[in-house]
């Protein structure tokens, strides 16, 4: 190649390319990465479904349920899940002031449910059976423990995903307040 | 679509996550939108090449689908509306994604015109 | 005590190659005795340098095998019940202890350099030197500030965390060592283009002296990437070969610059032409190493293969790159144009022919650059997406193919100038074993994809245009370096053909069974005889008795699932049946809870050993070539010496 004339910035190229690819990683760099995957239902309405019950006593839990007028969480859980437990004093707080909670138990079985609850506690309006993650597929959650809140009218409001710890306990009611 | 799911959730099926569809045109079928689909909980693989159990259960219900019909695309896009584009391995033509499916016909077109500028300067 | 010893061995080799750039510098600056003192001592510290980095790398060596847990890396990556192997090669199995891997064949290459280099003129040389010494400089300050491999731990722990399962595998002590040095061996090719335009002297000498580095460093880098798709092939338990994951382009990258850069030193050696081309691909190799050592290490992309991440560390290690890789790049900008245009050729002309094959090489290159990156730039905008296999075969497989074509014909090109018309006869054969392949396996039906349809028919066709000109040569006569481009891209059509059959003809099983029951995968009966339990050094394990039979010859195959409790995993061992026409793949999977079935997959996978038989042909090749021109030269010397 000769230095000759139209040619002569084509040389500049390579490095004008890696100065921008280096701005752009270097911002990449910068910038706190967040490697959860969301669920984009938020805002949308809930997807229809309908589980079977878990455990005798307590109804399983349809899509149905929700929208009735009143917010309600939908916590995503599992007897093996052990963040699960460490949620659970969280969850029958949440009990405690107010909030209605129903979960999905994915890849469960109804007597390993029945004992984590009378271990833990249970606050659990209803439990429904994903035995293959069927809803939380539909739901866009991508593992437990996740807690879902959905309003009155039945669209997901926010999602929280892993274990509610418990300075997050008053923003999760304000938030159940807010989602009239 | 509702009542499909909730058919779907009502009758007892075999475990697709890990078993083949009867129909080896479904299944290739499947196993091509498998090999397309990111696994959402590990780092970095396709629900075909992953061990996690959530990785078994996606390909249960892109087996399913693909069993009742439906075509690779409408399952897809039912995942995109779930867990946003970083599900496919397929970016989908968008603004977002213009650059990046015009990258190969600028380069070659950047290509082309160096080997142009170089042969015509040598006649 | 070792410990300290390899850290200090590490702070000598450093504060030597800042040596050895500031004797660069004098020697090339200074005309008068200092700066002669200068040029005849950059050598001795150059290869000191290498000894000092090799030692330090001995010394983390001799700490994983002695398993010496007051050491913080040995205490988070070994443990004392794992085979000596794996301690040996869990050196390199973190990111410090393969960083300071990479370090030393930086060190090492620059010591080569030093002790064998001979045939470039002085200045050149010592500019050279210079270069890979402030390379070294700048991944010696990593090192020994945000990665330190000796860090001592107090108290010492009584147990190591242990290694990866994953990595316990003999893969482990073949794969880093063989990347690592094509990788980093590029590093060399770097200096000499750093070298050639800080002293004005790119020309064939130039080429000739640079080519065995280029060819070497090129051979194992083929080799490594080879050993490493069938290590995860045969590992990850899925029959995968490749993911397009960040890590594994990371290593794409280098390689399609160094292809493209061995072609260009060819045409520099022997036509004088591809001046600026051959510098410019000599930066761009190296720069895609450190970029992809950047890719790895910094946590920007996800992937398995990913070291243990920390901006921190990414962030030091963009500031090398900037200064590197810009630093080179501004050099090229600044200096090329002092460099004289080599000598014209048409367009129809091999070297015509290897423009075409670097700029093609060049644009998969940018894609596959891109590509990789993308989900990052997307992220900068909010977007959050994933580019996988899909976007790669579509952008680049066209692409690719269209190389192959070239390939096919380039080596029948004449030099400076040919007859299109008597090109595309010579192309004839390779043309119809081409279409007569394609036409073959449309009436075969089986609905086979675009790509692997032409990917098949395309590599057949290379193969045949590669062998051909070879029946008109008298095969004693001639030189080993044709032997090896005729080798390699044989080569690559071997594995384009392993590569579509794996895609197109794989048969694959996945079935629960009882012991006792059998099932079929293509043409073999598979029967799970019994499920036992296995014991190793570090792990317990359940073996399924596979009996495979085809055509009523029967053998045995036993795949397992191991339990590992340090770290506490699992891992699936595959058990492959090898036979000349493809790979029988046995994965043991979970039993049923329910019915008590035990699930296996199998895989009947036609040819697909061609693929990675055709990576080792490429290196053969290289190979073949490399030793071929040093053979002439030795005895070129050796009858000068005789005959004076």
């Amino acid at each position: 190649m000769t230095s000759g004339g139209k040619t002569r910035w084509l040389i500049w190229v390579p490095l004008a390319a890696f100065a921008i690819l280096f701005v752009v990683v270097a911002t990449g760099l910068m910038r706190p990465s967040d490697t959860t995957v969301h669920s984009t239902l938020v805002d949308k309405p809930l997807p229809d479904f309908r589980l079977d019950p878990m455990v005798p006593g307590k109804p399983g839990l349809a899509s149905a349920d929700f929208g009735q007028g009143a917010p309600r969480l939908l916590n995503v859980f599992a007897s093996w899940c052990i963040p699960c437990i460490a949620e659970a004093p969280q969850l029958m707080a949440l009990k405690a002031r107010g909030v209605a909670i129903d979960a999905i138990a994915i890849h469960d079985k109804g007597p390993a449910i029945a004992d984590f609850l009378r271990r833990h506690g249970d606050p659990y309006a209803a439990i429904g059976d994903d035995a293959r993650s069927r809803v939380q597929l539909s739901l866009g959650s991508s593992g437990v423990p996740e807690t879902f809140l959905i309003d009155g009218r039945g669209r997901i409001v926010r999602q929280y995903i892993g274990d509610i710890r418990a300075d997050q306990v008053d923003q999760i009611v304000r938030d159940v307040r807010a989602a009239r | 679509m509702s009542l499909l799911l909730v058919l779907l959730l009502a009758a007892p099926a075999p475990d697709y996550g890990n078993t083949q569809l009867p129909d080896p045109r479904a299944e290739a079928q499947a196993r091509e939108l498998m090999g397309e689909l990111r696994c959402v909980v590990c780092q970095g693989q396709s629900i075909a090449d992953s061990d996690a159990d959530m990785a078994a259960d996606m390909r249960a219900l892109v087996r399913q689908r693909i069993a009742r019909g439906e075509s690779p695309t409408a399952i897809r896009n039912w995942l995109i509306e779930r867990y946003g584009d970083y599900v496919s391995y397929d970016p989908p033509l968008s603004g977002a994604t213009a650059l990046l499916w015009a990258t190969p016909i600028l380069l070659l077109a950047l290509g082309a015109w160096i080997a142009l500028s170089t042969f015509r300067r040598r006649r | 005590m070792i410990a300290e010893a390899g850290l200090g061995a590490l702070w000598f080799a450093a504060m030597l190659a800042g040596l050895q750039l500031l004797l660069g510098v004098l020697a090339l600056r200074r005309k008068d005795a200092a700066g002669e003192q200068a040029m005849a001592a950059i050598g001795p510290v150059a290869i000191v340098q290498g000894a000092l980095v090799a030692i330090a790398m001995a010394a983390l060596i001799a700490v994983f095998l002695n398993t010496d847990l007051s050491v913080k890396l040995v205490a988070e990556n070994s443990h004392s019940a794992k085979p000596w192997i794996y301690k040996f090669a869990g050196a390199w199995g973190n990111h410090e202890g393969s960083m300071l891997l990479w370090v030393t064949i930086l060190g090492a290459g620059g010591a080569l350099v030093a002790w064998k280099e001979r045939t470039l003129d002085r200045a050149t040389h010592v500019a050279t030197l210079a270069a890979q010494g402030a390379i070294a400089l700048g991944f010696y300050a990593f090192l020994l500030f945000a990665s330190n491999p000796f860090a001592r731990l107090n108290p010492a722990p009584i147990e190591g965390q242990g290694l990866n399962p994953l990595l316990q595998d003999p893969g482990l002590a073949f794969h880093p060592p063989t990347l690592y040095a094509g990788y980093v061996g590029l590093s060399v090719a770097f200096s000499f283009a750093v070298g050639a335009l800080v002293t004005g002297q790119v020309g064939p000498a130039f080429a000739r002296a640079m080519r065995p580095w280029v060819l070497g460093a090129w051979v194992l880098l083929t080799i490594g990437i080879t050993a490493g798709s069938y290590w995860a092939y045969y590992e990850l338990g899925w029959g995968g070969w490749w993911f397009w994951d960040p890590v594994e382009n990371a290593s794409l990258m280098p390689w399609l610059a160094a292809t493209a850069l061995l072609h260009s030193v060819n045409v520099l050696a022997a036509r004088d032409g591809l001046r600026a081309w051959t510098v410019m691909l000599a930066v761009v190799a190296f720069s895609m190493s450190m970029i992809g050592t950047f890719l790895v290490r910094s946590g920007i992309l996800t992937s398995v293969h990913a070291f243990a991440v920390d901006p921190r560390r990414g962030a030091f290690i963009l500031a090398l790159l900037g200064l590197y890789i810009g630093g080179a790049l501004a050099l090229f900008g600044a200096r090329i144009g002092q460099v004289r245009a080599g000598r014209s050729f048409a367009f129809v002309s091999r070297e015509g022919g290897l423009v075409v094959n670097n700029l093609l090489l060049s644009v998969i290159l940018g894609i596959v650059l891109i590509g990789t990156l993308y989900p990052l730039i997307a992220a900068g905008f909010g977007v959050r997406l994933s580019v996988g296999p899909p976007f790669f075969h579509a952008a680049a497989g066209p692409i690719a193919l269209v190389l192959v074509a070239v390939m096919a014909v380039g080596p029948m090109l004449r030099w400076r100038q040919d007859q299109a018309e008597a090109v595309l006869i010579r192309m004839l054969w390779p043309m119809v074993a081409a279409a007569g392949t394609f036409a073959l396996l449309l009436t075969l039906g089986g609905g086979m994809s675009v790509l692997s349809l032409l990917g098949l028919s395309f590599g057949v066709g290379l193969v045949v245009a590669s062998v051909l000109p070879m029946t008109r040569r008298n095969w004693r006569r001639t030189p080993l370096p044709i032997w090896g481009m005729v080798i390699a891209h044989v080569g690559i059509g071997v594995s384009m053909i392993g590569m579509a059959c794996d895609s197109a003809f794989t048969a694959e099983r996945l079935v629960a069974l009882y012991p006792g029951q059998a099932t079929i995968v293509g043409p073999w009966r598979v029967q799970l005889d019994r499920i036992y339990p296995n014991v190793g050094p570090n792990w317990s394990a359940l073996g399924a008795k596979l009996t495979v039979a085809r055509d009523g010859a029967a053998e045995t195959l036993r795949p397992q699932q191991r339990f590992f409790t340090d770290p506490p995993t699992t891992t699936s061992e595959s058990a492959i049946a090898t036979h000349w026409d493809g790979q029988l793949y046995t994965v043991l999977g979970q039993q049923d809870a329910a019915t008590g079935r035990w699930q296996l997959r199998l895989w009947w996978k036609p040819f697909v050993t061609l693929i990675w038989f055709g990576g080792i042909m490429i290196a053969l090749g290289g190979a073949l070539a490399l030793f071929g021109r040093w053979f002439k030269g030795w005895q070129q010397r050796r009858r000068e010496a005789l005959w004076g």
